[in-house]
Protein backbone atom coordinates (compact mmCIF):
# COMPACT_ATOMS: atom_id res chain seq x y z
CA UNK A 1 0.00 0.00 0.00
CA UNK A 2 2.65 2.44 0.64
CA UNK A 3 4.26 1.97 -2.84
CA UNK A 4 1.06 2.41 -4.32
CA UNK A 5 1.11 5.90 -1.94
CA UNK A 6 4.62 7.11 -2.68
CA UNK A 7 4.36 6.01 -6.36
CA UNK A 8 0.86 8.47 -7.27
CA UNK A 9 2.99 10.71 -4.74
CA UNK A 10 5.36 11.15 -7.27
CA UNK A 11 2.72 11.65 -9.67
CA UNK A 12 1.23 14.51 -8.43
CA UNK A 13 4.26 16.58 -7.19
CA UNK A 14 5.27 15.91 -10.72
CA UNK A 15 1.83 17.54 -11.91
CA UNK A 16 2.33 20.65 -9.21
CA UNK A 17 5.74 21.23 -10.41
CA UNK A 18 5.50 21.54 -14.10
CA UNK A 19 3.43 24.63 -14.31
CA UNK A 20 3.80 25.48 -17.81
CA UNK A 21 2.28 22.02 -18.34
CA UNK A 22 -0.73 22.91 -16.42
CA UNK A 23 -1.15 26.34 -18.32
CA UNK A 24 -0.06 24.92 -21.63
CA UNK A 25 -2.66 22.13 -21.25
CA UNK A 26 -5.63 24.68 -20.35
CA UNK A 27 -4.64 26.58 -23.76
CA UNK A 28 -6.69 23.67 -26.02
CA UNK A 29 -10.12 23.31 -23.75
CA UNK A 30 -10.22 27.26 -23.62
CA UNK A 31 -10.00 27.86 -26.93
CA UNK A 32 -12.48 25.10 -27.87
CA UNK A 33 -14.65 26.90 -25.11
CA UNK A 34 -14.47 29.89 -26.18
CA UNK A 35 -14.82 29.85 -29.84
CA UNK A 36 -16.76 26.66 -30.40
CA UNK A 37 -18.92 27.67 -27.67
CA UNK A 38 -19.59 31.30 -28.59
CA UNK A 39 -19.29 30.56 -32.51
CA UNK A 40 -21.35 27.63 -32.36
CA UNK A 41 -23.78 29.63 -29.79
CA UNK A 42 -26.04 31.17 -32.47
CA UNK A 43 -26.42 28.67 -34.20
CA UNK A 44 -27.12 25.90 -32.18
CA UNK A 45 -30.31 28.25 -30.61
CA UNK A 46 -31.60 28.82 -34.10
CA UNK A 47 -32.04 24.69 -34.29
CA UNK A 48 -33.46 25.20 -31.25
CA UNK A 49 -31.29 23.04 -29.49
CA UNK A 50 -30.87 25.69 -26.73
CA UNK A 51 -27.78 27.08 -24.84
CA UNK A 52 -24.41 25.52 -26.63
CA UNK A 53 -21.71 26.99 -24.16
CA UNK A 54 -23.74 24.65 -21.53
CA UNK A 55 -23.79 21.78 -23.70
CA UNK A 56 -19.92 21.66 -24.94
CA UNK A 57 -18.47 22.44 -21.60
CA UNK A 58 -19.06 18.60 -20.07
CA UNK A 59 -17.47 17.50 -23.83
CA UNK A 60 -14.69 20.08 -22.87
CA UNK A 61 -13.98 18.64 -19.58
CA UNK A 62 -14.32 14.94 -20.62
CA UNK A 63 -11.75 16.06 -23.40
CA UNK A 64 -8.93 17.65 -20.98
CA UNK A 65 -9.83 14.85 -18.63
CA UNK A 66 -9.10 12.62 -21.71
CA UNK A 67 -5.84 14.31 -23.13
CA UNK A 68 -3.91 14.39 -19.60
CA UNK A 69 -4.98 10.87 -18.29
CA UNK A 70 -3.99 9.30 -21.88
CA UNK A 71 -0.57 11.14 -21.27
CA UNK A 72 0.12 10.11 -18.03
CA UNK A 73 -0.67 6.55 -18.47
CA UNK A 74 1.88 6.93 -21.74
CA UNK A 75 4.41 9.05 -19.56
CA UNK A 76 5.68 5.14 -18.94
CA UNK A 77 7.81 5.88 -21.93
CA UNK A 78 9.59 8.62 -20.88
CA UNK A 79 9.75 6.71 -17.46
CA UNK A 80 11.18 3.72 -19.59
CA UNK A 81 14.03 5.96 -21.93
CA UNK A 82 14.90 8.12 -18.71
CA UNK A 83 15.85 4.83 -16.61
CA UNK A 84 13.65 5.90 -13.64
CA UNK A 85 11.42 2.99 -14.56
CA UNK A 86 14.07 0.18 -14.21
CA UNK A 87 14.85 2.26 -10.49
CA UNK A 88 10.66 0.92 -9.66
CA UNK A 89 11.11 -2.39 -11.62
CA UNK A 90 14.08 -3.90 -9.75
CA UNK A 91 12.17 -2.21 -6.37
CA UNK A 92 10.31 -5.45 -4.36
CA UNK A 93 7.18 -4.25 -5.41
CA UNK A 94 4.70 -6.05 -7.51
CA UNK A 95 3.81 -4.86 -10.92
CA UNK A 96 0.51 -4.70 -10.29
CA UNK A 97 0.74 -2.41 -7.17
CA UNK A 98 3.40 0.27 -9.71
CA UNK A 99 0.59 -0.27 -11.93
CA UNK A 100 -1.93 0.81 -9.86
CA UNK A 101 0.08 3.73 -7.90
CA UNK A 102 0.65 5.33 -11.63
CA UNK A 103 -2.72 5.03 -12.50
CA UNK A 104 -4.16 6.44 -9.50
CA UNK A 105 -1.72 9.22 -10.01
CA UNK A 106 -2.28 9.73 -13.41
CA UNK A 107 -6.06 9.63 -12.84
CA UNK A 108 -5.69 12.34 -9.82
CA UNK A 109 -3.83 14.81 -11.89
CA UNK A 110 -6.17 14.37 -14.68
CA UNK A 111 -9.15 14.81 -12.51
CA UNK A 112 -7.10 18.23 -11.32
CA UNK A 113 -7.15 19.13 -14.78
CA UNK A 114 -10.63 18.32 -15.26
CA UNK A 115 -11.98 20.46 -12.45
CA UNK A 116 -9.84 23.24 -13.79
CA UNK A 117 -11.59 23.62 -16.79
CA UNK A 118 -14.85 23.54 -14.98
CA UNK A 119 -13.83 26.33 -13.05
CA UNK A 120 -12.57 27.94 -16.39
CA UNK A 121 -16.36 27.45 -17.85
CA UNK A 122 -18.15 28.83 -14.93
CA UNK A 123 -15.62 32.30 -15.77
CA UNK A 124 -17.06 32.07 -19.53
CA UNK A 125 -20.76 31.45 -17.87
CA UNK A 126 -21.32 27.84 -17.34
CA UNK A 127 -23.48 26.98 -14.67
CA UNK A 128 -24.59 23.36 -13.41
CA UNK A 129 -28.24 22.82 -12.73
CA UNK A 130 -27.73 22.00 -9.25
CA UNK A 131 -24.63 22.64 -7.15
CA UNK A 132 -25.31 18.86 -5.87
CA UNK A 133 -25.18 17.29 -8.77
CA UNK A 134 -21.20 18.37 -9.02
CA UNK A 135 -20.38 14.91 -6.46
CA UNK A 136 -21.95 12.47 -9.20
CA UNK A 137 -20.19 14.57 -11.99
CA UNK A 138 -16.72 14.49 -9.84
CA UNK A 139 -17.99 10.78 -9.67
CA UNK A 140 -18.42 10.27 -13.35
CA UNK A 141 -14.62 12.10 -14.18
CA UNK A 142 -12.56 9.92 -11.88
CA UNK A 143 -14.11 6.91 -13.56
CA UNK A 144 -13.47 8.76 -16.76
CA UNK A 145 -9.57 9.31 -15.58
CA UNK A 146 -8.97 5.68 -14.17
CA UNK A 147 -9.92 4.49 -17.65
CA UNK A 148 -7.83 6.45 -19.71
CA UNK A 149 -5.05 6.30 -17.66
CA UNK A 150 -4.96 2.22 -17.83
CA UNK A 151 -5.47 2.95 -21.75
CA UNK A 152 -2.61 5.00 -21.70
CA UNK A 153 -0.09 2.51 -19.60
CA UNK A 154 -1.31 -0.13 -21.95
CA UNK A 155 -0.16 1.41 -24.88
CA UNK A 156 2.87 2.71 -23.36
CA UNK A 157 3.70 -0.87 -22.22
CA UNK A 158 4.23 -2.12 -25.95
CA UNK A 159 5.60 0.88 -27.45
CA UNK A 160 9.19 1.18 -27.35
CA UNK A 161 9.70 5.07 -27.56
CA UNK A 162 7.88 7.94 -29.02
CA UNK A 163 7.90 7.22 -32.64
CA UNK A 164 4.08 5.66 -32.51
CA UNK A 165 2.81 8.93 -30.52
CA UNK A 166 1.84 10.81 -33.72
CA UNK A 167 0.20 7.72 -34.87
CA UNK A 168 -1.99 7.35 -31.07
CA UNK A 169 -2.80 10.95 -31.13
CA UNK A 170 -4.31 10.83 -34.32
CA UNK A 171 -5.87 7.56 -35.07
CA UNK A 172 -6.98 6.61 -31.44
CA UNK A 173 -6.59 10.01 -29.15
CA UNK A 174 -8.41 12.46 -31.60
CA UNK A 175 -10.97 9.99 -33.13
CA UNK A 176 -12.21 8.89 -29.44
CA UNK A 177 -12.85 12.77 -28.98
CA UNK A 178 -14.50 13.68 -31.87
CA UNK A 179 -16.26 10.59 -32.11
CA UNK A 180 -17.30 10.90 -28.78
CA UNK A 181 -20.63 13.08 -28.48
CA UNK A 182 -18.37 16.02 -26.67
CA UNK A 183 -18.99 18.49 -29.21
CA UNK A 184 -22.61 17.62 -30.92
CA UNK A 185 -25.69 16.04 -30.14
CA UNK A 186 -25.96 12.25 -30.25
CA UNK A 187 -29.72 12.47 -31.57
CA UNK A 188 -30.41 12.43 -35.20
CA UNK A 189 -27.27 11.05 -36.06
CA UNK A 190 -26.57 9.10 -39.60
CA UNK A 191 -26.33 5.25 -38.40
CA UNK A 192 -22.72 4.70 -38.80
CA UNK A 193 -21.76 7.58 -36.82
CA UNK A 194 -24.63 6.39 -34.14
CA UNK A 195 -22.71 2.74 -34.08
CA UNK A 196 -19.39 4.82 -33.81
CA UNK A 197 -19.99 7.05 -30.94
CA UNK A 198 -22.00 4.23 -29.21
CA UNK A 199 -18.86 1.93 -29.30
CA UNK A 200 -16.33 4.94 -28.12
CA UNK A 201 -15.72 4.85 -24.09
CA UNK A 202 -15.67 8.20 -24.08
CA UNK A 203 -19.26 9.19 -25.51
CA UNK A 204 -20.17 7.61 -21.75
CA UNK A 205 -17.96 9.69 -19.92
CA UNK A 206 -19.44 13.10 -21.87
CA UNK A 207 -22.85 11.61 -21.58
CA UNK A 208 -22.79 10.90 -17.50
CA UNK A 209 -21.28 14.37 -16.87
CA UNK A 210 -23.93 15.99 -19.21
CA UNK A 211 -26.37 14.00 -17.23
CA UNK A 212 -25.14 15.37 -13.93
CA UNK A 213 -24.34 19.20 -14.81
CA UNK A 214 -26.91 20.02 -17.63
CA UNK A 215 -29.31 17.33 -17.08
CA UNK A 216 -29.46 16.25 -20.47
CA UNK A 217 -28.33 12.72 -20.99
CA UNK A 218 -28.36 10.67 -23.93
CA UNK A 219 -27.83 7.17 -22.95
CA UNK A 220 -29.09 7.62 -19.42
CA UNK A 221 -26.53 7.81 -16.59
CA UNK A 222 -27.00 4.31 -14.85
CA UNK A 223 -25.82 3.23 -18.93
CA UNK A 224 -23.15 5.67 -18.56
CA UNK A 225 -22.24 4.08 -14.97
CA UNK A 226 -22.53 0.51 -16.28
CA UNK A 227 -20.27 1.10 -19.04
CA UNK A 228 -17.59 3.22 -17.91
CA UNK A 229 -16.86 0.48 -14.95
CA UNK A 230 -17.09 -2.35 -17.19
CA UNK A 231 -14.43 -0.50 -19.55
CA UNK A 232 -12.32 0.69 -16.68
CA UNK A 233 -12.47 -2.89 -15.38
CA UNK A 234 -11.29 -4.12 -18.27
CA UNK A 235 -8.39 -2.25 -19.19
CA UNK A 236 -6.87 -1.57 -15.45
CA UNK A 237 -6.57 -5.80 -16.58
CA UNK A 238 -5.56 -5.44 -19.97
CA UNK A 239 -2.62 -2.37 -18.75
CA UNK A 240 -1.91 -4.84 -15.47
CA UNK A 241 -0.63 -7.52 -17.83
CA UNK A 242 0.87 -5.67 -20.29
CA UNK A 243 2.65 -3.48 -17.63
CA UNK A 244 3.13 -7.17 -16.06
CA UNK A 245 4.92 -8.24 -19.18
CA UNK A 246 7.69 -5.09 -19.53
CA UNK A 247 11.29 -6.05 -19.88
CA UNK A 248 13.95 -3.57 -20.12
CA UNK B 1 21.49 -25.54 -9.58
CA UNK B 2 22.54 -28.90 -11.66
CA UNK B 3 23.88 -31.23 -9.86
CA UNK B 4 25.32 -28.55 -7.55
CA UNK B 5 24.21 -28.16 -3.58
CA UNK B 6 23.85 -24.21 -2.55
CA UNK B 7 27.33 -23.17 -2.01
CA UNK B 8 27.42 -20.37 1.14
CA UNK B 9 30.45 -18.88 0.31
CA UNK B 10 29.27 -17.60 -3.30
CA UNK B 11 27.20 -14.96 -3.48
CA UNK B 12 26.21 -15.27 -7.38
CA UNK B 13 26.51 -18.12 -8.69
CA UNK B 14 25.91 -18.43 -12.56
CA UNK B 15 25.51 -21.74 -14.55
CA UNK B 16 25.55 -21.69 -18.80
CA UNK B 17 23.40 -18.69 -18.62
CA UNK B 18 21.85 -18.17 -22.29
CA UNK B 19 20.22 -15.06 -23.56
CA UNK B 20 19.21 -14.38 -26.90
CA UNK B 21 17.74 -11.90 -28.97
CA UNK B 22 15.71 -12.96 -32.39
CA UNK B 23 18.06 -15.49 -33.89
CA UNK B 24 21.27 -13.63 -31.80
CA UNK B 25 22.48 -14.94 -28.64
CA UNK B 26 23.47 -11.89 -26.60
CA UNK B 27 24.98 -13.95 -23.84
CA UNK B 28 26.12 -17.74 -24.88
CA UNK B 29 26.51 -19.74 -22.34
CA UNK B 30 28.33 -18.09 -19.92
CA UNK B 31 29.48 -19.38 -16.00
CA UNK B 32 30.78 -17.64 -13.37
CA UNK B 33 30.54 -17.17 -9.32
CA UNK B 34 31.65 -14.37 -7.12
CA UNK B 35 32.28 -14.92 -3.62
CA UNK B 36 30.69 -12.75 -0.30
CA UNK B 37 32.84 -9.77 0.56
CA UNK B 38 34.74 -9.95 -3.05
CA UNK B 39 34.91 -7.13 -5.00
CA UNK B 40 33.99 -8.55 -8.83
CA UNK B 41 34.86 -6.42 -12.05
CA UNK B 42 33.00 -7.87 -15.31
CA UNK B 43 34.72 -6.28 -18.21
CA UNK B 44 34.17 -6.45 -21.88
CA UNK B 45 34.25 -4.47 -25.05
CA UNK B 46 30.94 -2.76 -26.04
CA UNK B 47 27.84 -4.91 -27.17
CA UNK B 48 29.87 -7.45 -25.53
CA UNK B 49 26.67 -8.81 -23.15
CA UNK B 50 27.61 -7.09 -19.80
CA UNK B 51 24.35 -4.98 -19.89
CA UNK B 52 22.16 -7.90 -20.89
CA UNK B 53 23.64 -10.50 -18.04
CA UNK B 54 23.51 -7.77 -15.40
CA UNK B 55 19.48 -7.10 -16.36
CA UNK B 56 19.36 -11.01 -15.95
CA UNK B 57 21.22 -10.92 -12.56
CA UNK B 58 18.81 -8.24 -11.60
CA UNK B 59 15.33 -9.61 -12.53
CA UNK B 60 15.23 -7.13 -15.12
CA UNK B 61 15.21 -9.92 -18.11
CA UNK B 62 14.70 -13.18 -18.27
CA UNK B 63 16.97 -15.97 -19.39
CA UNK B 64 16.55 -17.63 -22.18
CA UNK B 65 18.47 -20.82 -20.51
CA UNK B 66 20.57 -21.41 -17.52
CA UNK B 67 20.72 -21.20 -13.74
CA UNK B 68 21.18 -18.26 -11.55
CA UNK B 69 21.28 -17.80 -8.17
CA UNK B 70 21.86 -14.46 -6.17
CA UNK B 71 22.24 -14.87 -2.51
CA UNK B 72 20.65 -18.18 -2.64
CA UNK B 73 17.47 -17.60 -4.35
CA UNK B 74 16.85 -17.52 -8.57
CA UNK B 75 15.82 -14.64 -9.86
CA UNK B 76 13.05 -16.22 -12.09
CA UNK B 77 11.40 -18.06 -9.32
CA UNK B 78 12.27 -15.57 -6.44
CA UNK B 79 12.23 -12.43 -7.80
CA UNK B 80 11.25 -10.21 -4.75
CA UNK B 81 13.95 -12.18 -2.62
CA UNK B 82 16.25 -11.81 -4.95
CA UNK B 83 14.95 -7.81 -5.64
CA UNK B 84 15.31 -7.02 -1.59
CA UNK B 85 19.12 -8.31 -1.70
CA UNK B 86 20.86 -5.94 -3.75
CA UNK B 87 21.43 -2.35 -4.97
CA UNK B 88 22.15 -1.04 -8.38
CA UNK B 89 23.97 1.91 -9.80
CA UNK B 90 22.75 1.85 -13.84
CA UNK B 91 24.95 2.45 -16.29
CA UNK B 92 22.45 5.08 -17.69
CA UNK B 93 20.96 7.92 -14.81
CA UNK B 94 18.00 6.58 -13.54
CA UNK B 95 16.85 9.48 -11.13
CA UNK B 96 13.68 11.37 -11.58
CA UNK B 97 14.84 14.67 -12.44
CA UNK B 98 11.61 16.26 -11.13
CA UNK B 99 12.38 15.50 -7.75
CA UNK B 100 14.47 16.43 -5.36
CA UNK B 101 17.78 14.58 -4.27
CA UNK B 102 15.85 13.68 -0.73
CA UNK B 103 12.40 12.42 -2.24
CA UNK B 104 14.31 10.27 -4.74
CA UNK B 105 15.80 8.78 -1.62
CA UNK B 106 12.69 8.33 0.05
CA UNK B 107 11.14 6.85 -2.67
CA UNK B 108 13.80 4.61 -3.00
CA UNK B 109 12.80 3.98 0.64
CA UNK B 110 9.51 3.40 1.13
CA UNK B 111 9.74 1.25 -1.95
CA UNK B 112 12.32 -0.94 -0.28
CA UNK B 113 10.29 -1.22 3.20
CA UNK B 114 12.61 0.86 5.26
CA UNK B 115 10.52 2.16 8.44
CA UNK B 116 10.53 5.43 8.44
CA UNK B 117 12.90 6.15 11.04
CA UNK B 118 15.74 4.14 9.83
CA UNK B 119 15.19 5.81 6.61
CA UNK B 120 15.37 9.43 7.72
CA UNK B 121 18.44 8.52 9.79
CA UNK B 122 19.86 6.76 6.64
CA UNK B 123 18.97 9.20 3.97
CA UNK B 124 21.15 11.71 6.21
CA UNK B 125 23.86 9.47 6.87
CA UNK B 126 24.13 8.67 2.98
CA UNK B 127 23.74 12.38 1.81
CA UNK B 128 26.24 13.07 4.24
CA UNK B 129 28.62 10.53 2.88
CA UNK B 130 28.50 11.30 -0.43
CA UNK B 131 28.29 15.18 0.32
CA UNK B 132 24.64 16.11 -0.84
CA UNK B 133 22.78 16.76 2.50
CA UNK B 134 23.06 20.42 2.04
CA UNK B 135 21.57 19.69 -1.34
CA UNK B 136 18.83 17.70 -0.57
CA UNK B 137 16.02 19.93 -1.55
CA UNK B 138 17.20 20.94 -4.55
CA UNK B 139 15.45 19.32 -7.77
CA UNK B 140 17.82 16.64 -9.02
CA UNK B 141 17.49 18.47 -12.63
CA UNK B 142 20.13 21.11 -11.31
CA UNK B 143 22.29 18.66 -10.49
CA UNK B 144 26.01 17.99 -12.42
CA UNK B 145 26.91 14.16 -13.91
CA UNK B 146 28.99 13.57 -11.06
CA UNK B 147 26.75 14.57 -7.72
CA UNK B 148 23.95 12.66 -9.95
CA UNK B 149 25.94 8.99 -9.78
CA UNK B 150 26.60 9.88 -6.13
CA UNK B 151 23.30 10.40 -5.44
CA UNK B 152 22.51 6.94 -7.47
CA UNK B 153 25.18 5.52 -5.25
CA UNK B 154 23.35 6.74 -1.96
CA UNK B 155 20.43 5.37 -2.98
CA UNK B 156 21.20 1.95 -4.48
CA UNK B 157 22.56 1.43 -0.51
CA UNK B 158 19.71 3.13 1.15
CA UNK B 159 18.12 -0.30 2.04
CA UNK B 160 21.39 -1.65 3.04
CA UNK B 161 21.74 -4.44 -0.06
CA UNK B 162 24.04 -7.83 0.23
CA UNK B 163 25.20 -6.93 -3.30
CA UNK B 164 25.59 -3.80 -4.85
CA UNK B 165 26.13 -3.60 -8.81
CA UNK B 166 27.81 -0.66 -10.21
CA UNK B 167 27.22 -0.56 -14.50
CA UNK B 168 29.90 1.21 -15.69
CA UNK B 169 29.51 4.01 -12.29
CA UNK B 170 32.58 6.05 -13.37
CA UNK B 171 31.58 6.71 -17.13
CA UNK B 172 32.01 10.29 -17.98
CA UNK B 173 33.70 11.33 -14.83
CA UNK B 174 36.26 13.49 -13.66
CA UNK B 175 39.57 11.65 -12.66
CA UNK B 176 39.09 13.31 -9.24
CA UNK B 177 35.59 11.90 -8.82
CA UNK B 178 36.57 8.87 -10.12
CA UNK B 179 39.23 8.51 -7.25
CA UNK B 180 36.93 9.59 -4.57
CA UNK B 181 34.25 7.17 -5.50
CA UNK B 182 36.40 4.48 -5.58
CA UNK B 183 37.47 5.20 -2.34
CA UNK B 184 33.66 5.26 -0.94
CA UNK B 185 33.36 1.83 -2.99
CA UNK B 186 36.25 0.26 -1.38
CA UNK B 187 35.42 1.63 2.08
CA UNK B 188 32.03 0.10 1.78
CA UNK B 189 33.41 -3.10 0.80
CA UNK B 190 35.84 -3.62 3.79
CA UNK B 191 33.44 -1.83 6.62
CA UNK B 192 30.02 -3.30 5.83
CA UNK B 193 31.43 -6.66 3.83
CA UNK B 194 28.97 -5.75 0.87
CA UNK B 195 29.66 -7.71 -2.08
CA UNK B 196 31.18 -5.42 -5.55
CA UNK B 197 30.15 -6.24 -8.78
CA UNK B 198 30.78 -3.57 -11.39
CA UNK B 199 31.41 -3.48 -14.97
CA UNK B 200 33.81 -0.43 -16.47
CA UNK B 201 35.83 0.37 -19.52
CA UNK B 202 38.70 1.91 -17.67
CA UNK B 203 40.97 -1.52 -16.87
CA UNK B 204 42.96 0.15 -14.25
CA UNK B 205 40.18 0.76 -12.12
CA UNK B 206 39.48 -3.14 -12.11
CA UNK B 207 43.45 -3.51 -11.90
CA UNK B 208 43.74 -1.49 -8.53
CA UNK B 209 40.07 -2.70 -7.02
CA UNK B 210 38.88 -6.08 -8.19
CA UNK B 211 39.92 -9.17 -6.51
CA UNK B 212 38.37 -11.23 -8.99
CA UNK B 213 37.72 -10.35 -13.04
CA UNK B 214 35.80 -12.06 -15.58
CA UNK B 215 36.33 -10.90 -19.29
CA UNK B 216 33.30 -11.43 -21.64
CA UNK B 217 33.70 -10.60 -25.36
CA UNK B 218 30.89 -12.03 -27.69
CA UNK B 219 28.43 -13.56 -24.79
CA UNK B 220 30.94 -15.64 -23.97
CA UNK B 221 33.67 -15.66 -20.96
CA UNK B 222 36.99 -15.37 -22.50
CA UNK B 223 38.99 -15.34 -19.38
CA UNK B 224 38.82 -14.94 -15.48
CA UNK B 225 40.71 -15.13 -12.31
CA UNK B 226 42.61 -12.86 -10.24
CA UNK B 227 44.16 -9.29 -12.03
CA UNK B 228 47.45 -11.69 -11.49
CA UNK B 229 46.30 -14.63 -12.73
CA UNK B 230 45.05 -12.95 -15.79
CA UNK B 231 48.11 -11.35 -16.17
CA UNK B 232 50.09 -14.67 -15.78
CA UNK B 233 47.97 -16.68 -18.19
CA UNK B 234 48.09 -13.76 -20.82
CA UNK B 235 52.04 -12.74 -20.22
CA UNK B 236 51.12 -9.12 -19.77
CA UNK B 237 52.71 -6.48 -17.80
CA UNK B 238 49.11 -4.88 -16.94
CA UNK B 239 45.78 -5.86 -16.81
CA UNK B 240 44.63 -2.79 -19.66
CA UNK B 241 47.08 -5.46 -22.14
CA UNK B 242 45.68 -9.07 -20.92
CA UNK B 243 42.19 -7.48 -21.74
CA UNK B 244 43.41 -6.77 -25.16
CA UNK B 245 45.00 -9.96 -25.93
CA UNK B 246 41.85 -11.59 -24.64
CA UNK B 247 39.25 -9.24 -26.74
CA UNK B 248 41.48 -8.70 -29.69
CA UNK B 249 41.33 -4.76 -31.07
CA UNK B 250 38.81 -4.48 -33.36
CA UNK B 251 36.78 -1.74 -32.17
CA UNK B 252 32.85 -2.40 -31.65
CA UNK B 253 30.09 -0.59 -31.83
CA UNK B 254 27.93 1.20 -29.56
CA UNK B 255 24.25 1.53 -29.35
CA UNK B 256 23.28 5.25 -29.16
CA UNK B 257 21.05 7.59 -31.11
CA UNK B 258 17.48 6.44 -29.69
CA UNK B 259 17.72 8.38 -26.31
CA UNK B 260 19.87 10.96 -27.84
CA UNK B 261 16.65 11.82 -29.87
CA UNK B 262 14.22 11.44 -27.45
CA UNK B 263 15.57 13.84 -25.31
CA UNK B 264 15.18 16.44 -28.05
CA UNK B 265 11.82 15.25 -28.74
CA UNK B 266 11.20 15.36 -25.17
CA UNK B 267 12.03 18.78 -25.04
CA UNK B 268 9.62 19.81 -28.03
CA UNK B 269 6.84 18.13 -26.45
CA UNK B 270 7.00 18.95 -22.71
CA UNK B 271 7.81 23.14 -24.02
Amino acid sequence: MKAVYILWLRQIKRYLRSRSRIIGSLGQPILFLLALGFGFGPVFQRAGQGNYLEFLTPGIIAMSVLFTSVFAGIEIIWDRQFGFLKETLVAPVSRLEIMIGRTLGGATVATLQGIIVFLISLLAGFRPQTWLHLVPALAFVVLTAVLFTALGTAIASVLDDMQGFQLIMNFLIMPLFFLSGALFPLNGLPKFLEIITAIDPLSYGVDGLRGTLVGAAHFGLSLDLAVLSVMTALLLAVGSYLFSKIQI
Amino acid sequence: MAGESLDEAKIIQVENLVKTFGGFAAVNDVSFSVNRGEIFAFLGPNGAGKSTTIKMLTTLLKPTSGRILIDGHDPVLHEDAVRGSFGIVFQDPSLDDELTAGENLEFHGVLYRVPADVRRKRIQELLEFVELWERRDDLVKTFSGGMKRRLEIARGLLHHPKIFFLDEPTQGLDPQTRNHLWQYIKNLNQTEKITIFFTTHYIEEAEKAAGKVAVIDEGKIVGQGSPEELKVKTGSQTLEESFLSLTGHKIRDDEAGAVDQMRMRRRLWHR
